[in-house]
């Protein structure tokens, strides 16, 4: 089970404020559509402005980053650089 | 005068490498010195006609109409646009990738459509066959407006009965839904554990608001452009940016344009720091060609630059940091209010992840609000977010130390963030070099150097994460053995040069036999803007990459001739050796060259990547400062950044990002800012009164590097352009506020603020 | 309006171009001569990217009206070098790394050029006063300064 975490806005938008998640999945993609189901409209909303880190590592470009079993998942704010 | 120490003995050619680590002359430095190199506006197209922009002279209202007639019929007028021109964009249009703006409201910034949102928001813009006639049928067109009152400060805007700028605003990321429209874009939060909780087991708490005003990236060279559409649609645009690929891309949706129809060719660029990572006049001057039939010419005054480019956020901060009596920190919070402009989208989310990632934190909250006003809209600033962050968190850390009686670096040390900490925003740092630098600064002369009366010293310290991205290489073997390096991003520092460095030492050849170029859209595959810290890394990478392809392809074409297995042939130093029998004569890159056509054809290497494993970086600085405290002048006495580059590639570009960014958080520090009148309209359109730093402000900056290689990277290279500039904020605040023995918490601490401070204290 | 016409020495060549009254002498360098190598920063005299000699006198070439150059002498960055020869300013701001966009730099060199022709051998305090026109937004001055301070030593015949 991967823990996925949401942003604490998203999670107040669309999961009554829950921001922890555990889904089983392979990829990003994949975590997405899990949640999509559970509260529809947050797909959308996740594929706007935002980076996941897996494990540490930062991704601006996730959607078929893989993801390990007991992979921590954070959806952040995407890093804008100057 | 400071003291100065040549850091070109202290630091050797790193022994690792031959190339890597050496400071030889960039490749384009002899066209820089001469004034051959071209910048945007250095550029002139055959039959090129001249743009001009009407800019808004109000910060809120809504346009009645606008009357193009009169300046049409003037002679010499080819082309004259208004927002009408442009196609519609859906206002749920987001946009993916570095930029984080909606497509919907930067369609707006570029050229206004029912409102204007800040003075100096285009309106509409003029081509004429002279930069003359195109201002005085500027000033025929004829705008109606119906002024609105316009909300200057996040405070004003973010009160219950506000005017509000945009109708269908609604705040996201409140506990309930919110019901009205208002100028809160966003509310964001972070947490570890409970901080509220954990107060209570707080033996010191220090708390306090910090106050800091919108400044600009003050790039020298104003935004410039050349454009030109031909009767087949094909568009051709030379412009100074910091990313080719993000100009076709945002013009391509703007106007309504398919990117391959769209060229666009790099120009130099004359300073970015994040301000050029979007576009402002080329849609315009594409628009004006399309309709004129000629290439447009549009270049920015400095007062337009200031009027109506990007600043970075200025904001409010509130931070409190409880601790023990021996210094360890049990819980922080911070919570700030960022301006966003005229638009959503100010960079306070970074600001809350980056403030308190210094520090090892079990309990810490981190709220950011996202506030629109009639100012321009915030664009990236060299680590958007993070110097406000920085100022109210280490300035609250140096008013900790002060009251625990600890040395400010030892505090520091005793919680320093290491491999395993666990940032506000959830992710572990890998291998970091936070402690490191803390460590570096306490050994640095600077550190030991007694203070005489007036004088204070402050220390800082701060984090940036760098960021990967798409990077596209081209390493090409000319026919006698020397190379191109290819690849698709801007050079603003001196990047070209360390190409070069990388390149060479894969192939083992003399840097001065490779010729490192920015190749245009048409020339090279995609590649992400220049930014966030990222080409040296990323670019790097890629540039690596292509030259070991182009390596494995010259050994591939050294075993056709010898007759050999590709596993039997050896690449070092710039020849191909046999390993296992004598027969073969090694040959040279040159001979190999030579014999392309033989071998199969011409030899290049390539690598199209998406870079992962950027290296977060973490620096501390030193700053000492004199205030007279009659005149409110403070002098920087001495300065001394310390950073974790990962590995230095070219060291002298590396201390050149270091000062350049200290120094441009000293003139956020102490005397810029941007003055509105009460009517919002900017009053310091120049660098008169908007008061950048000048030579005779400030001391030699001293520079530590410290190298904690990034494993994420073929030699260890860490980003190290960004975050020189988050800890000077505080380093100079916290200086003057021991210098003068009252805590200044309010930027920038010009003179008059300083002498009032100390007036109200006695 | 008819345009002036104007007769100057422009890095020692003669020189003649029309311009119109409210041009500057920026202006007709760039856009006139084709000269590109002075640049501009601000149209106010505020940030020296613009600095040329007029007549040996260091000034804002934004701040010169093209007809001001009538009958005198001009030095432009691209007459610094002397063919592929570069002037040990140019030298040494490439060796220190003195410039990291380079914008600015011609302007830098045409001023602290100007310096070392009054002063060969200034102290740091000196040369920062000096150049205090002309903005740097890259470098945080500290290369620009040691490269001057190099090229000077090498201009007394010291390196």
């Amino acid at each position: 089970m991967a823990r996925v975490n949401l942003p604490v806005e998203v999670a107040r938008s669309y999961c009554h404020g829950e921001r922890n998640h555990d889904i089983a999945a392979s990829d990003i993609r994949a975590i997405v559509k899990t949640l999509e189901l559970q509260f529809p409209g947050i797909g959308e909303r996740l594929n706007r402005g935002l980076a996941v880190a897996i494990d540490g590592e930062i991704f601006q470009e996730w959607l078929l980053q893989e993801v390990e079993v007991n992979s921590e998942v954070y959806f952040l704010p995407a890093i804008e650089g100057g | 005068m400071g003291n100065k120490k040549n850091h070109l003995d202290a630091i050797k050619t790193n022994e690792k490498f031959r190339f890597i680590g050496t400071r030889p002359i960039r490749p384009d430095g002899v066209d820089k010195v001469t004034g051959r190199a071209n910048f945007g506006a250095d550029f002139s197209a055959n039959g090129m006609i001249h743009g001009r922009v009407v800019r808004s002279p109000y910060a809120h209202a809504k346009i009645k109409s606008i009357n193009i007639e009169k300046a049409l019929k003037m002679k010499g007028v080819k082309a004259v646009i208004t927002g009408q021109d442009f196609p519609k964009i859906d206002p749920s249009d987001k946009v993916v990738g570095e930029v984080t703006v909606s497509f919907y409201d930067m369609s707006q910034n570029v050229i206004a459509r029912d409102k204007v949102f800040y003075d100096g928001h285009a309106v509409a813009a003029v081509a004429a066959t002279s930069t003359k006639i195109a201002e005085e049928a500027a000033a025929l067109i004829e705008v109606e407006y119906e002024v609105l009152p316009a909300v200057m400060t996040v405070i004003e805007a973010m009160k219950k009965n506000a005017p509000v700028l945009h109708k269908g605003m609604k705040t996201e990321g409140l506990e309930s839904g919110p019901k009205r429209s208002s100028n809160i874009a966003t509310r964001t939060e972070f947490r570890l554990g409970d901080p509220a909780e954990a107060f209570k087991d707080a033996e010191v708490i220090v708390e306090r608001d910090y106050t800091t005003q919108t400044v600009h990236q003050g790039y020298i060279e104003p935004h410039a452009c050349v454009a030109e559409i031909s009767a087949d649609g094909m568009a051709t645009i030379w412009s100074s940016s910091q990313g080719q690929f993000m100009v076709r891309a945002l013009v391509a949706k703007l106007c309504a344009m398919n990117t391959s129809k769209i060229k666009v060719i790099p120009s130099e660029i004359g300073g970015g720091f994040g301000g050029k990572t979007l576009v402002y006049l080329e849609p315009l001057a594409l628009l004006l060609s399309q309709q004129s039939g000629r290439p447009v010419k549009m270049v920015m005054t400095r007062e337009e630059v200031l009027r109506a480019t990007g600043p970075t956020s200025g904001g409010h901060a509130r931070a409190k940091i409880g601790a023990k009596k021996d210094g360890t920190l049990v819980a922080a919070e911070l919570e700030m209010e960022y301006e966003a402009g005229a638009f959503a989208g100010s960079p306070v989310k970074l600001g809350c992840m980056t403030g308190f990632s210094p520090y090892n934190l079990e309990h810490v909250s981190c709220i950011g609000w996202d506030v629109v006003v009639n100012r321009p809209k915030a664009a990236a600033y060299r680590a958007p977010g993070a110097p406000v962050a920085a100022f109210a968190v280490e300035s609250a850390m140096d008013e900790l130390a002060e009251k625990l009686d600890i040395d400010p670096l030892e505090l520091r040390i005793k919680n320093a963030a290491v491999e395993g900490t666990r940032a506000v925003y959830g992710v572990k740092f890998p291998k970091i070099g936070c402690l490191e630098t803390l460590r570096e600064a306490q050994a640095t002369e600077h550190y030991q150097i007694p203070l005489g009366p007036n004088q204070g010293r402050g220390v800082a310290s701060g984090f940036w994460f760098n960021i990967g991205g798409q990077s596209s290489a081209s390493v090409i073997v000319n026919p006698d053995g020397t190379v191109i390096v290819a690849t698709g991003n801007p050079d603003i520092g001196g990047s070209r040069a360390s190409m070069a460095l990388m390149a060479a030492e894969v192939l083992g050849i003399d840097y001065k036999n490779i010729k490192p170029l920015v190749a245009d859209t048409e020339s090279v595959p995609f590649s992400d803007l220049t930014g966030g810290s990222r080409v040296t890394f990323a670019t790097g990478k890629a540039v690596v990459e292509a030259a070991e392809d182009a390596v494995n392809d010259m050994k591939r074409r050294a075993a056709k001739v010898w007759d050999v297995d590709i596993d039997q042939v050896e690449w070092k130093d710039g020849i191909a050796t046999c390993i296992e029998t004598d027969i073969h004569k090694p040959m040279t890159i040159a001979e190999i060259a030579a014999m392309a056509g033989k071998t199969g054809g011409a030899i290049s290497g390539k690598a199209n990547i998406n870079a992962k494993g950027a290296g977060a970086a973490f620096a501390t600085h030193i700053c000492d400062v004199e205030v007279d405290p009659e005149t409110g002048y403070v002098q920087v006495l001495r300065y001394t950044a310390v950073q974790d580059v990962g590995t230095a590639i070219h060291p002298s570009y590396v201390e050149g990002q270091m000062q350049g960014g200290a120094v441009q958080g000293i003139g956020w520090a102490l005397n810029e800012e941007y003055v509105y009148n009460e009517e919002g309209l900017l009053q310091n359109t120049g660098f008169l009164d908007y008061r950048v730093p000048v030579a005779s402000d400030m001391p030699m900056i001293d520079t530590v590097i410290v190298e904690v290689p990034n494993p994420g990277h073929p030699y260890g290279v860490r980003g190290v352009g960004e975050v020189p500039i988050v800890p000077p904020l505080a380093a100079v605040a916290n200086a003057v506020s021991h210098a003068i023995g009252i805590r200044m918490a309010d930027l920038p601490m010009s003179p008059p603020k300083i002498v009032a401070t100390i007036d109200a204290a006695s | 309006m008819a345009k002036h016409h104007v007769i100057a020495i422009i890095n020692g060549d003669p020189a003649e171009f029309l311009c119109g009254t409210e041009q500057t002498l920026l202006d007709c360098l760039r856009d006139e001569l084709g000269l590109t190598g002075s640049k501009e920063g601000c149209s106010s005299g505020d940030c020296g990217a613009c600095s040329v000699m007029l007549d040996g006198r260091l000034v804002c070439s934004c701040l010169v009206l093209g007809v001001e150059a009538n009958g005198k002498k001009v030095e432009t960055i691209e007459g610094v070098a002397k063919g592929d020869e570069l002037h040990p300013l140019q030298k040494h701001f490439l060796q220190e790394a003195a410039l990291q966009c380079g914008i600015c730099t011609p302007g830098f060199i045409i001023a602290a050029k100007a310096l070392l022709k009054e002063n060969s051998d200034p102290t740091e305090t000196e040369i920062r006063y000096w150049l205090a026109g002309n903005l740097c937004r890259c470098t945080g001055y500290d290369k620009i300064v040691t490269a001057v301070q190099k090229a000077a030593a090498e201009m007394r015949g010291e390196s």
